[in-house]
């Protein structure tokens, strides 16, 4: 069945592509050693949209306000960082009970109502997270952005390095561990029945899936993977401002995982390889005015197909999945 | 505390004629149309370029902010948003936030990122006094403005041939085509008037609400909550929810500035979390 799927790619070939695609993200570690701030960057966001997929691809729930769990993390991160202790991975651990609290908490307002009120409260979660970091001054440091964090060494050892080496080594190690995870999850029973949620909520209940108990551990799921990646943003970036939590961070990174594809967890990975290098390019033509092009680039996405577009392409790459997937890309209304 | 109720009042008036036409696309024909801030925007700069560049009067200058946005409303959607009312939410919400991106970084472009202002006429600017407190003229204006609006709409909508072929459209348009009506063309017309409605709101609110290239994201919220508060049933739902929504906005960055824009979010969620379905919304 994976194999219809792949595009007669067989499977050896396919973990042949898998590991030339991870060995190449190492390699470069060698091979553009000065682009490894810009590949952090691209390890972090990829992560972000990772958590997304999670959500979106697999679960069938659209939100606009992801980065309230990925500003959540950073925030996290930071603080323990300047109070508690520099260990960056102590760090790490400390956002993801706070993220998973959160997201188990708010998934209570998430999974109440339609399609639309999700949005409507996604944003509204964002909005308020942002709003609270904006006010809580003293702790946040607002609109300045939380400042002067110091990271210590990486399990004492490597320290944070000025190209980055160690950042994006220690993002691409977090999340290649994060993404073998993620495959695991979505190919296990606990995955398919979450497909099947999103493919219909009604003859899931029906054939006996806890749906509201399963997009609940989700949405928990996603929120941790959201607030790790903002842990690692803030520990590698050594700051944290208000624009974490930003509205057009959810945009953006809703723009990150169609770009590659939602629904094969390599979506987001390609995605945000795509999305950064276009938005380092056009930013280098238009500085001010990038932005016109990325809303082009979703208006025609979206007036082409969205399948269309990902499918030329990345039909070779899409074998890469693990499972047999794609059937049903876009989440169902309701 | 009066001038608060007033002022609050005008600037919920204000977001009901911004967010009205949303509440026609986004409840009735079930279309996320997240750009619906960028017609208003769209019709605030307008505004701004007829009255300082061209020297329009104010007053002309609105019907003319009206009639522009409701133009490239009727622009957009027989050329693109049509094809869209079918697709899934997700396609819908990354087609309207790449129109809004699209707006904004025009708007930037033209215009410049620095706030707007519109230079109000004589008569509008300053104060009166209205039962012992000073009251804003531009804040009666816009009461009166939109209150007119308001039983308009009500009235055209309940009233008149065009409600209800709309109200049927809208409920099931496969019948209202085998009865006559053109769907298609109550839809683009709805559309069009909505997006007007938003452009006359942006006109009309610019002074009090700030114009900037960032005006569709910054009031999206504002919008979707009045639209989602105030259901769809009828425009007395949303009219009421962006009455409360100015209300309480005005009053709690007046009387606990420190949590600011914080209490209609909270107020939001807590109504969401009530009543999903909005709060005036009749059971389905």
């Amino acid at each position: 069945m994976a194999d219809a799927h792949s595009g007669g790619i067989g499977r050896h070939a396919r973990l042949a592509l898998e590991v030339a695609f991870w060995a190449l993200a190492f390699g470069a570690l060698y091979l553009i050693p000065r682009k490894l701030l810009i590949l952090n960057e691209i390890a972090i966001l990829g992560l972000f949209a990772l958590s997304l997929d999670l959500l979106l691809g697999y679960a069938g729930l659209l939100s606009l306000g992801h980065a309230a769990f990925l500003g959540l993390g950073a925030y996290t991160a930071g603080l323990f960082a300047l109070h508690v202790s520099s260990d960056p991975l102590l760090g790490l651990a400390a956002a993801i009970p706070v993220a998973a609290v959160a997201g188990l908490l708010s998934s209570f307002l998430v999974l109440r109502g339609s399609d639309l009120t999700r949005l409507m409260v996604t944003v509204g979660l964002a909005t308020v997270f942002g709003e609270i970091a904006n006010k809580a001054a003293s702790i946040t440091g607002g609109a300045d952005g939380l400042q002067g964090i110091a990271m210590g060494p990486l399990l004492g050892v490597w320290t944070f390095d000025l190209f980055g080496r160690t950042a994006y080594l220690y993002s691409l190690i977090t999340l290649l561990v994060l993404f073998l995870a993620a495959r695991r999850l979505v190919a296990s029973p606990f995955g398919l029945s979450l497909r099947a949620i999103r493919d219909n909520p009604l003859r899931a209940r029906a054939v006996g899936v806890p749906v509201t108990r399963r997009l609940i551990a989700i949405h928990t799921i996603a929120a941790v993977y959201a607030g790790i990646a903002g842990a690692l943003l803030a520990q590698t970036t050594q700051f944290v401002s208000l624009d974490v939590l930003a509205l057009h961070r959810s945009a953006d990174v809703l723009l990150v995982l169609v770009i590659g594809g939602t629904g094969w967890l390599y979506g987001g990975l390609v995605g945000a390889l795509v999305f950064t290098l276009l938005q380092d390019a056009l930013a280098g033509l238009t500085p001010q005015y990038w932005h016109f092009w990325v809303g082009l680039l979703l208006v025609m996405l979206v007036l082409v197909g969205r399948d269309r577009i990902t499918r030329g392409p990345l039909a070779l790459l899409r074998g890469l999945a693990s499972g047999p997937e794609r059937k049903n890309p876009a989440p169902e209304a309701g | 505390m009066l001038t608060i109720v007033i002022d609050g009042i005008a600037y919920g008036m204000v977001l009901f004629i911004l967010a009205v036409g949303l509440s026609v696309t986004l409840g009735l024909m079930n279309f996320v149309n997240l750009a619906h801030g960028a017609f208003a925007m769209a019709g605030g700069y307008a505004t701004v370029v007829l009255t300082s560049r061209a020297g329009v009067p104010f007053f002309a200058a609105l019907p003319l902010a009206f009639l522009a946005t409701a133009l490239a409303g009727i622009v957009l959607e027989r050329t693109l948003y049509r094809r869209l009312y079918d697709r899934p939410h997700l396609d819908q919400v990354l087609f309207s936030i790449g129109l809004v991106y699209m707006a904004m970084a025009s708007i930037d472009w033209l215009m410049g990122s620095q706030q707007q202002f519109v230079v109000l006429p004589e008569a509008l600017s300053g104060r009166i006094e209205l039962l012992g407190v000073a009251v804003g003229r531009y804040r009666l204006f816009i009461i009166a403005v939109c209150g007119v609006v308001v039983l308009a709409l009500q009235s055209i909508l309940s009233g008149s041939r065009f409600g209800s072929q709309l109200r049927a459209s809208v409920d099931d348009a496969r019948v209202a085509r085998g009865l006559g009506i053109r769907v298609n063309r109550v839809f683009a017309l709805t559309f069009a008037v909505g997006s007007g409605l938003a452009g006359l709101g942006g006109a009309l609110g610019a002074e009090i609400l700030g114009l900037d290239p960032s005006f569709p994201l910054k009031f999206m919220i504002y919008f979707l909550i009045v639209v989602t508060v105030g259901g769809t049933s009828s425009v007395a739902g949303p009219f009421l929810a962006a009455l409360l929504l100015g209300i309480a906005d005005v009053a709690g960055k007046y009387y606990v500035p420190q949590f600011g824009a914080f209490i209609i979010y909270v107020l939001m969620i807590v109504v969401l979390l009530i009543r999903p379905q909005g709060l005036f919304a009749r059971g389905r």
